[in-house]
């Protein structure tokens, strides 16, 4: 494949991808406020559209046309970097996921993945780490005293947990032996005994797999790890003085991680797209994709079903349940791993 | 970008920007691992470093709410005009003598290019490899170091009660 072709399917794969986070991320939104809407025996948005369906579009009105002011005693530069860190960050960590196998039309054959890096776990890991700049840096260029309190304690919780999240993905990579993702997936091709697939989550990383979702939800500071938001509920968080736009684009960042994280979960520990194949040439393209969707999907929903179910951690708690019980936790899934890879 | 971002972070007043500095040298360090083939540890260096360390810096700054500092109004003359040509001269020969050292100064205004068999100089296995095998004393007495700074962080920055 030639570099001007190669560079043309690229920028479409971009496209396409960024594309269908940013609506992803709308109809997210939409999903949650029905689902914790029916779990509170009401009905979510349904005024706009059918089942509430044109809901993101009217709130993306809503944000065009507020009012973006800046209020005179912030710190411009950071004010104004804090949230392009923010979302640019979540956006990016997309690019190395996997959504299927190879996709050839008339001459290209290409992998639905926008790139295909030897390292696509750690790239993701390190996105993350960077992302926590976009809160800190929101919380202290606000200039008050709530943002700041609120944005040291997220940036505090989501460094705490990103070591969980590493250690628990170590796992999987004594398993896997590389930190390609498709070759990650690539490795839980198959079945045992004709119907049990051969997921990670099956394989034994269970325990990786909790722990993996608790890490994903202090990450991304959701419930019942969402004090820091929950200080917006209350008194103020990291983002109280941001309007409009640079609002807009914090709320973006916050659900693509969490899609971000959703997918990494499915890639990892579940599988990616493998699913039953079967039909026509061209169903064998698509049908992948429609079992990675699903698997999505159901993560996004179980971070929804807890989102309407628990409730919320208080700081110390948090940080400790982080630190004493987790770390150790997944220490000891490395070793068990490791020991009874070492054994075969 | 690297000398840039370092120049940077001596010229700026605040702290703040120039902790942000300190993180454009360590990216664009990461950079550099990169374009000379070494991914891993180019994702390592954005992890651990960009990522951890300066987050800790960020924190303490914003604690400690450093402001920005003062600056004396004209400093000693004598010093810029002997200061700056002497730095200048005393780079120049450090740069001469190292390349002289590792025969740069014979390959030419390029200098070493991106090298090949990518596999045996950066990527995962290699590096694995080499910290468990061939440096694991190293290894092991740097992690008993950390320890030994951890401790002596807490037990300094203890309250006296």
């Amino acid at each position: 494949m030639t570099i001007g072709l190669f560079i043309l399917v690229s920028v479409v794969k971009i496209v396409i991808a960024l594309f269908v986070l940013l609506t992803a991320v709308a109809y997210t939104v939409l999903l949650e406020r029905k689902v914790v809407g029916h779990m509170q025996n009401r009905w979510g948005p349904s005024r706009v559209g059918p089942f509430g369906i044109f809901q993101p579009l009217a709130d993306g009105l809503k944000f065009f046309f507020k009012e973006d002011l800046t209020p005179p005693y912030v710190h411009k530069t950071l004010y104004l970097l804090a949230p392009i860190i923010a979302v640019t960050t979540a956006l990016t960590s997309i690019s190395v996921i996997p959504i299927g196998t190879w996709i050839t039309i008339g001459d290209i054959h290409t992998p639905l993945q926008i790139t295909d890096v030897n390292i696509g776990l750690l790239i993701i890991l390190g996105i993350t780490s960077v992302g926590v700049y976009g809160v800190a840096l929101a919380g202290w260029s606000s200039n008050s005293k709530y943002s700041m309190l609120g944005g040291l304690r997220a940036s505090a919780q989501m460094v705490s947990y990103e070591i969980a999240l590493g250690l628990s993905l170590v796992g999987v990579l004594i398993y896997t032996g590389s930190f390609s993702l498709r070759d990650i997936v690539d490795a839980q091709s198959g079945v045992w005994f004709g119907f049990l697939p051969k997921w990670n989550f099956f394989k034994g990383q269970f325990v990786a797999f909790f722990i993996y979702i608790m890490a994903a939800y202090a990450e991304t500071n959701r419930i019942p790890f969402d004090l820091p938001e929950a200080e917006t509920e209350l008194v103020a968080g990291y983002h109280t003085e941001y309007s409009s736009m640079k609002f807009a684009m914090f709320f973006m960042a916050e659900y693509a991680n969490m899609i971000t994280v959703a997918c990494l979960a499915t890639v990892v520990f579940l599988g990616g797209w493998s699913g039953p194949v079967f039909g026509p040439p061209i169903l064998h393209t698509l049908l992948p994709v429609f079992w990675f969707v699903l698997k999505v999907f159901i993560f996004m929903f179980i971070y929804i079903w807890v989102r309407g179910t628990l409730p919320r951690f208080r700081y110390d708690q948090l940080m400790a349940f982080g630190w004493k019980f987790l770390l150790p936790l997944a220490i000891a899934n490395i070793l068990i791993t490791a020991l009874v890879i070492a054994l075969k | 970008m690297c000398v840039g971002g370092a120049v940077n972070l001596l010229v700026q007043k605040h702290p703040i920007s120039s902790a942000l500095s300190l993180i454009v040298v360590m990216a664009s360090l990461a950079l550099l691992y990169l374009l000379l083939g070494a991914e891993f540890v180019a994702a390592i260096q954005i992890i651990v470093y960009a990522g951890a360390v300066m987050v800790l810096f960020v924190f303490t700054i914003m604690l400690l709410n450093a402001g920005a500092e003062e600056r004396t109004p004209h400093g000693s003359r004598v010093a810029t005009m002997l200061g700056v040509p002497a730095l200048i001269i005393g780079l120049g020969i450090s740069a001469w003598v190292v390349a002289h050292m590792t025969g740069l100064d014979k390959l030419g205004i390029g200098g070493p290019t991106i090298m090949n068999g990518t596999e045996s100089f950066g990527a995962p296995q290699p590096v694995g490899h080499l910290l468990f095998r061939d440096f694991l004393l190293p290894f092991e007495v740097t992690s008993v170091l950390i320890l030994i700074a951890i401790m002596g962080a807490v037990v300094l920055a203890r309250r006296e009660d």
